[in-house]
């Protein structure tokens, strides 16, 4: 117990005199798991959509196979990432491994198939209520996706936050293809898994409050701009 | 649809952002050392000290000294800075580098519970500490991952006249893992364990462990450095690469070596030779 | 724009499962008057109609529009239950326009239009969800009408609304006829499809067994299922 009480001041203490080191760690985090978020948003919601509506041979099997990636071990993915990443790998030319640029590609990789599952319930469940209407009116199946996703964003705004959850509480495939570089590749996981290596678990403890305090935040901000676009919006 | 829109800008921008340090061109190189090394601090004191001296930044990725060569050999770092001669010579010999570097050494030792189940506490002879461990099957915790450490504990076994794969039992932990997980296991078992002194001195979370055995000069640990033979990987940054290694040997980096210090104790001892 | 009548069903038949839900119909529907269609529940009106809309495919027989095989674009459909987007009575009308490749600028004010002749102007700016069923179903209407149709296809238009509400989407669907689209609806109030019919379709288990001008079948169902059927409902529902 004198660990966890010990850790949560260190946490706040970290906090709220915004310690310089804490604070670079942090941006990078965030800027490495909301680019990723930004990119399986990209492929992942319209993927997710199109699968909900089009029917089409082999339906069933992709979407088990989607299903079943939403779980992926994402020390697995940073194994495949830093083999196609590494100099002696296909992209090995473009010097990608250790930067937070594998990171994203490897979170990125990591999230996808969660945002596309998620999606892909979410626009089915809307699909069976508008399906007539809207191909009634002479909408095609990629027209319908596109006004589903837009329909439904409010219910989209979890699948999006469920990603950055995983992304942002990932270390297995960050810490494969980034390498946790000070100052460069290190992030709040990777961190926190540095720090209990060395053997100092009440800071390691610390900065996994910080972590999910931020974590928090993000869902909190998601949440009021959820509210108020529903009350602007109907 | 301006949802989607909005969200590719933000991807665009991001990736602008992440690529920014490539496109500042800014002189890096990447060295695959070990975590022991890294943990121990000595790279946050020397490299400031190289980088001003030369404005190379030094990127380290730290692993165990299996993977920092492995990872060299594939080309993914320029340099390699690790402390197990044997694997670093054969090293050379597949013609992945260009040539070895004595740098420093530091030294092992045997840390174990205070209340000694095996009886070796303050003996010099390393080897006699080891037959007496496995005579009375006592809690030992390996690092188990093709590290320098794990190679120099597997020598030690063997100059011990014992041959681990007859004897090995509960009793002997193989934990796969850096040095500082392996203290944390061995802590939390109250284990014998092989480690470096620079982890040990830094490591927080000791509970009931403490030294029992150093000084036995078979226990000193050398470190070399050894650039990434460009002929292999073309894209090895030979000149930056040579430049942190002549300045590591060289009195400055020397001197810097020796400087560092954990609790007012010297970890790291330079020999380099001229 | 070129007629899309007559429309022509030759043989229609449509059995997913085996067991035919619409048997071995043929009728020609031509543009000038008022089809209503009728039937018990399973008789298989609903079905017939998305035949004729083309949401379903029959398993044999052909659909012709004006001896062209082509799916008209000149046509709507107003359902049972109202189905609109999470967002403004205008803009749901507008979705409409839009896939149908109206440019945005004309878009806008052939939506406000649309609401304008329905009666929802003041509406307009309110999200479509919130409505209430009447308001919808005439917010449905607008979004079809809005379309310029040459037929409109209604199911059971106000199954679910109240008295005062089923009256005001009935003069609606007047006025879409005055301005000279055809409509076909199905419906089970005999009252409702005294008032609206010209003619009278009636399914019994898939097959057409009657098809005669309204006031005959009124007067006289020349079949014995008609007739039944009209005995069974109550002539004030």
């Amino acid at each position: 117990m004198g660990t966890f009480t010990e850790s949560l001041s260190t946490a706040a203490g970290l906090i709220a005199t915004a310690d310089a080191k804490l604070a670079s760690i942090v941006g990078l985090s965030l800027q490495v798991s909301l680019t990723a978020v930004a990119f399986a948003a990209t492929i992942g919601l319209p993927l997710g959509a199109v699968m909900a509506v089009k029917r089409f041979p082999g339906r069933q099997a992709i979407i088990v196979v989607l299903n079943g990636f939403m779980g992926l071990p994402s020390v697995v993915v940073g194994l495949l990432v830093y083999l196609l990443l590494s100099r002696a790998g296909p992209l090995g030319p473009y010097g990608l491994l250790f930067t937070p640029t594998a990171m994203v590609i490897a979170q990125t990789m990591l999230i996808t198939p969660l945002m596309a599952a998620l999606t892909r319930q979410v626009i089915e469940d809307a699909w069976r209520e508008y399906e007539e209407q809207l191909r009634s009116l002479g909408a095609t199946p990629w027209r319908a996706a596109l006004t589903l996703l837009w329909d439904t964003r409010f219910s989209l705004v979890v699948a999006v936050l469920a990603g950055f959850g995983r992304a942002a509480a990932e270390v297995g495939a960050v810490m494969i293809v980034g390498g946790n570089i000070d100052g460069v590749t290190r992030v709040m996981t990777t961190t926190i898994a540095l720090e209990t290596s060395k053997g100092d678990l009440p800071l390691a403890l610390a900065l996994g409050f910080v972590l999910v305090a931020l974590i928090l935040s993000v869902n909190m901000v998601a949440q009021l701009i959820r509210l108020w676009a529903v009350r602007r919006y109907g | 649809m301006d949802l989607i829109r909005r969200r590719l800008l933000a991807a665009l921008v991001g990736l602008a952002l992440l690529a920014s340090p490539a496109l500042a061109q800014e002189k890096f190189i990447v060295v695959a050392s070990t975590t022991s090394t890294e943990q121990s601090g000595l790279f946050g004191h020397i490299l400031p000290a190289f980088e001003k001296a030369t404005g190379i930044k030094v990127r380290v990725v730290a692993l165990g000294t299996g993977q920092a060569l492995d990872t060299a050999r594939r080309g993914d770092a320029d340099v390699v800075f690790v402390h197990d001669k044997v694997a670093e010579e054969k090293f050379i010999a597949e013609g992945f580098g260009v040539e070895r570097k004595e740098v420093m050494y530091n030294d092992f030792i045997l840390v174990g519970p205070k209340d000694d189940p095996a009886k070796v506490a303050g003996g010099k002879d390393i080897t006699e500490a080891l037959k007496k461990i496995e005579a009375a099957k006592a809690p030992f915790v390996s690092r188990g991952d093709k590290s320098g450490t794990h190679a120099a504990e597997l020598r030690l076994w063997k100059e011990a006249g014992i041959d681990l794969d007859k004897v090995k039992g509960p009793w002997y932990r193989d934990t796969g893992s850096g040095m500082g997980p392996a203290l944390n296991t061995a802590a939390s078992m109250n284990a014998y364990i092989l480690a470096d002194r620079g982890t040990w001195l830094s490591f927080k979370n000791r509970a009931n462990l403490t030294v029992v055995v150093e000084g036995d000069t078979r226990l000193f640990n050398q470190y070399g450095v050894i650039l990434v033979n460009p002929a292999k990987h073309s894209h090895v940054k030979k000149d930056l690469g040579q430049a942190f290694i002549d300045w590591v040997v060289s009195a400055d980096g020397q001197k810097t070596i020796a400087e560092y210090r954990i609790d007012g104790q010297q970890l790291f001892f330079p020999n380099a030779k001229r | 724009m070129s007629s899309v009548f007559p429309l022509v069903l030759e043989q229609i038949c449509f059995a997913p499962s085996g067991q035919p839900i619409v048997d071995r119909v043929c009728l020609a529907i031509d543009g000038r008057v008022r089809t209503v269609i009728l039937g018990a529940n399973g008789a298989g009106k609903s079905v017939l109609m998305r035949l004729m809309h083309g949401l379903l495919t029959p398993s044999s027989g052909r659909i012709t529009w004006c001896g062209r095989e082509q799916r008209p674009r000149a046509q709507a459909m107003v359902f049972q239950r109202p189905v609109m987007l999470h967002t403004s009575a205008l803009r749901n009308v507008a979705y409409g326009l839009k896939l149908a490749g109206v440019p945005a600028g004309e878009r806008m004010n052939r939506a406000a239009v649309a609401l304008e002749r329905v009666g929802l102007a003041p509406i307009a700016g309110r999200s479509a969800r919130v409505l209430s069923g009447g308001e919808q179903q005439r917010l449905a209407l607008a979004r079809a009408w809005a379309l310029d149709p040459q037929i409109l296809f209604l199911d059971e238009p106000t199954a679910s609304l109240d008295p005062g509400a089923a009256k005001e989407v009935e003069s609606v669907i007047r006025e879409i006829v005055a301005s000279g689209c055809k409509i076909v609806m199905t419906t089970h109030n005999l009252g409702q499809a005294k008032r609206l019919a010209d003619e009278i379709v009636f399914l019994d288990r898939g097959r057409v067994v009657e098809y005669t001008p309204a006031n005959v079948f009124f007067r006289n169902p020349r079949s014995a299922e008609a007739d039944a059927f009209m005995k069974g409902e109550l002539p004030w529902t």
